[in-house]
């Protein structure tokens, strides 16, 4: 039920909050909380004990994953968060915006398809940003041990490494190579003590398809030097490190008007990151040909992709299209006319395991409009 | 043609219903409204209130809120809680039987007896809603995978009820013969209590968050669709392989509440849109009690002898209908 008559005028910007014991996340919640920002939030947490601060629009809730009866093993949603938000938005100007804290060991996932699969939530909430809290001195023995670390950064839109100054500079290089190498396209900010501007983190839009790619147009380029924005307390002194990425001209049967790049990090004295991205590059595609295909591909390998976005040019069609999945649930929308000085070129990247490049390269080349074989 | 007596309400309007003839609309912010001879506000629960039900067994309005309170609402105005389990949200309530009222918040299916005492009753996951049968002192929980029945008294063990998927609602046949839970999937899911047996009703193209049982519980009306959806329950079998009635059918809305009449055949459907008709089960006859509003209808109820019909929208509208003008 998503028509004109239920839906919220102003949806309620929702902010997912991820990250391990000790990462910082109360930290950073008691300052959301507390600091004077002329803003109100409702948070939904875990377990009030780590609060330190009273106030009525904290709510507890027991994280409950309801897998959808629809055959679909990956079409998962919080049945907490379906309840708990029903309940917080029905009594209008109550609060600007809610924040969900996950445990360390939950999957973001559910908690960002709830956004997109229940047509209640949906209509009176729009997903803001999935953040991730990384504790720089802990990160590598994390990703050793468990998964769901590095689901959370793969998952992201916004990493921060907090605790910057327990380690050297030279072991944050580390990790921030480490984060981009599980996730390329995530703005990532240092900082300590969970010091980062609230700024940041609330209010980033990385889900809302008019403005996501707008605002930032280096969005699906080689993230690394687009978005570093460090926050530093006054002593540091890091070098900014950037990894190179390959890249790879792959020349398809001749049409040279695509190509792909494969995030490979450069090696990395972390050995256990198992998720992997694909870029794909292309020029304009036939929508009778790249539906099929994506429907089918996020069908078929849903449960390995994490997150996809994209941007695409259709042959004939004088807007940009806009499109965005979390496993098998892809939306996507007419956004803006393309501008006379843009390029009109398809980009699309894929964050997930398992992914064949050199498969997802091809099939995204055969979408194309017209198979040009000259130079 | 039917008069309406409008009302402008502060906050979203959770349950609007008659207890004992009088109007009383429970509100999201926590407080009652009673609007005859002059508007008076109850306090029920600071914070806000969740859920709020009539309780069919001792006329009177149970409410559920983010304070943890349980509080009982009478005709008269007064209010009392009856449990309170501290910083936890009860968002499911229901009357039974001797003043007996149950309750849920987390994973904990709570029952307090006659005598005052609160049992708990722990589940694996969320206990989603709670509702007593017809007769006797046996309840039923809805949670994931299928609905749980049980009798309070007792220390016996809850009788699982199986079917795959999240059981958000669960209410029983007026004849108690049957159980009916609403899923997160846009279906509702029956069981025929004698033999376990099956019902699947589906082909809704959102939740199912309002029903009713028509007099003598011979349809389940719900919502959920572009028009009311009301299965057959008159035969033994309930509507297993029979096709169900649509009434009001409009096709740029959705019906959001309906109350059926107490004792005839018909029924108000609320729309998205603040509408509200009357409809004719025998024909399909409609007759407008309402124009549309700036929110949609969230909950309607009749008096005891059907000339009144208390509706409350998601945007603050209130208002009594009386249908005979």
């Amino acid at each position: 039920m998503s028509d004109a008559a239920t839906t919220a005028a102003n949806p309620i910007p929702v902010t997912v909050l991820t990250g391990y014991l000790g990462s910082g996340k109360t930290t950073l919640l008691n300052r959301i909380l507390s600091e004077d920002h002329g803003k109100r939030y409702a948070v939904i947490v875990n377990e009030f004990g780590e609060i330190g601060i009273d106030n009525d629009l904290i709510v507890e809730s027991d994280e409950e994953i309801y897998e959808m009866n629809n055959g679909c093993v990956c079409c998962t949603v919080r049945g907490d968060l379906v309840r708990v938000v029903e309940g917080l938005t029905r009594r209008k100007g109550r609060f600007d915006a809610i924040i969900v804290e996950t445990t360390g060991l939950a999957d973001p996932v559910p908690v960002a398809q709830t956004f997109f699969m229940d047509d209640d939530v949906r209509s009176k909430t729009q997903l803001d940003a999935v953040v991730a809290l990384v504790d720089a001195k802990h990160l590598p023995l994390r990703l050793k041990d468990s998964r769901e670390a590095e689901d959370q950064i793969a998952f992201a839109d916004v990493v921060v490494i907090n605790k910057a100054d327990l380690v050297s500079p030279e072991e944050i290089a580390v990790i921030e190579a480490t984060v981009r190498r599980i996730n390329p396209h995530a703005v990532i900010h240092r900082t300590e003590r969970a010091k980062v501007p609230l700024a940041k983190v609330l209010g980033q839009g990385a889900f809302d398809l008019k403005r996501v790619l707008d605002q930032d147009p280096a969005f699906l380029e080689e993230a690394a030097h687009a978005h570093d924005e460090h926050v530093c307390g006054p002593d540091c002194d890091h070098d900014h490190h950037h990894h190179d990425h390959d890249h790879h001209g792959h020349d398809h049967h001749g049409h040279d008007h695509h190509g792909h790049d494969h995030h490979h990090g450069e090696a990395s004295p972390i050995h256990d990151v198992t998720v992997t991205s694909v870029s794909l590059r292309g020029g304009e595609l036939d929508p009778k040909k790249f539906f099929p295909w994506i429907q089918a591909l996020t069908q078929e390998q849903g449960p390995n992709i994490l997150r996809l976005k994209g941007i695409i040019a259709f042959e004939n069609d004088p807007e940009r299209y806009v499109i965005q999945g979390v496993h098998m649930i892809i939306e996507g929308d007419h956004q803006r006319a393309w501008r006379d000085d843009e390029k009109r070129e398809s980009r699309l990247v894929f964050i997930g395991r398992e992914l064949d490049a050199d498969a997802l390269s091809a099939e995204f080349a055969a979408s194309a409009a017209h198979q040009r074989a000259d130079a | 043609m039917p008069s309406v007596a409008a009302y402008d309400f502060p906050d979203f309007v959770e349950t609007a219903l008659f207890l004992k003839g009088e109007p009383v609309f429970a509100l999201a912010d926590g407080t009652a409204r009673f609007t005859a001879g002059g508007e008076r506000t109850v306090e029920l629960h600071a914070g806000g209130l969740l859920t709020a039900r009539l309780d069919p067994f001792s006329d009177r309005l149970l409410s559920g809120g983010e304070d943890g309170r349980v509080v009982a609402l009478s005709s008269s105005g007064g209010a009392v809680e009856l449990a309170s389990i501290g910083r936890k949200w009860v968002a499911s309530v229901a009357g039974g039987p001797k003043g007996v009222v149950g309750f849920a918040s987390g994973r904990t299916a709570y029952v307090r007896m006659s005598d005052g005492t609160l049992r708990e009753i722990p589940h694996g996951r969320t206990v989603e809603d709670i509702a007593f049968a017809p007769k006797g002192l046996r309840a039923a929980t809805a949670r994931y995978d299928g609905a749980s029945l049980f009798f309070p008294a007792t220390e016996a063990e809850p009788v699982s009820l199986d079917w795959k998927g999240a059981h958000l609602a669960v209410f029983f046949s007026p004849d108690g013969r049957f159980l009916v839970t609403a899923m997160q999937e846009n279906a509702l899911h029956g069981w025929r209590i004698e033999d376990n047996k099956h019902m699947k009703m589906t082909g809704y193209p959102a939740k199912v968050k309002s029903w009713s049982w028509s007099a003598k519980g011979k349809f389940l009306a719900t919502a959920g669709a572009p028009a009311a959806i009301l299965w057959p329950f008159g035969s033994k079998d309930g509507p297993m392989g029979k096709q169900p009635l649509e009434l009001g059918t409009r096709g740029n809305t959705m019906v959001t509440a309906v109350a059926c009449h107490p004792t005839d055949d018909m029924m108000a459907i609320g729309y998205a849109d603040g509408m509200i008709l009357a409809a004719r089960f025998a024909d399909g006859r409609e007759a407008l009690l309402r124009r549309d509003g700036r929110g949609p209808v969230r909950s309607m109820g009749w008096d005891a002898k059907g000339r009144f019909l208390a509706f409350g929208t998601e945007a603050g509208e209130g208002g009594v209908v009386d249908i005979a003008g």
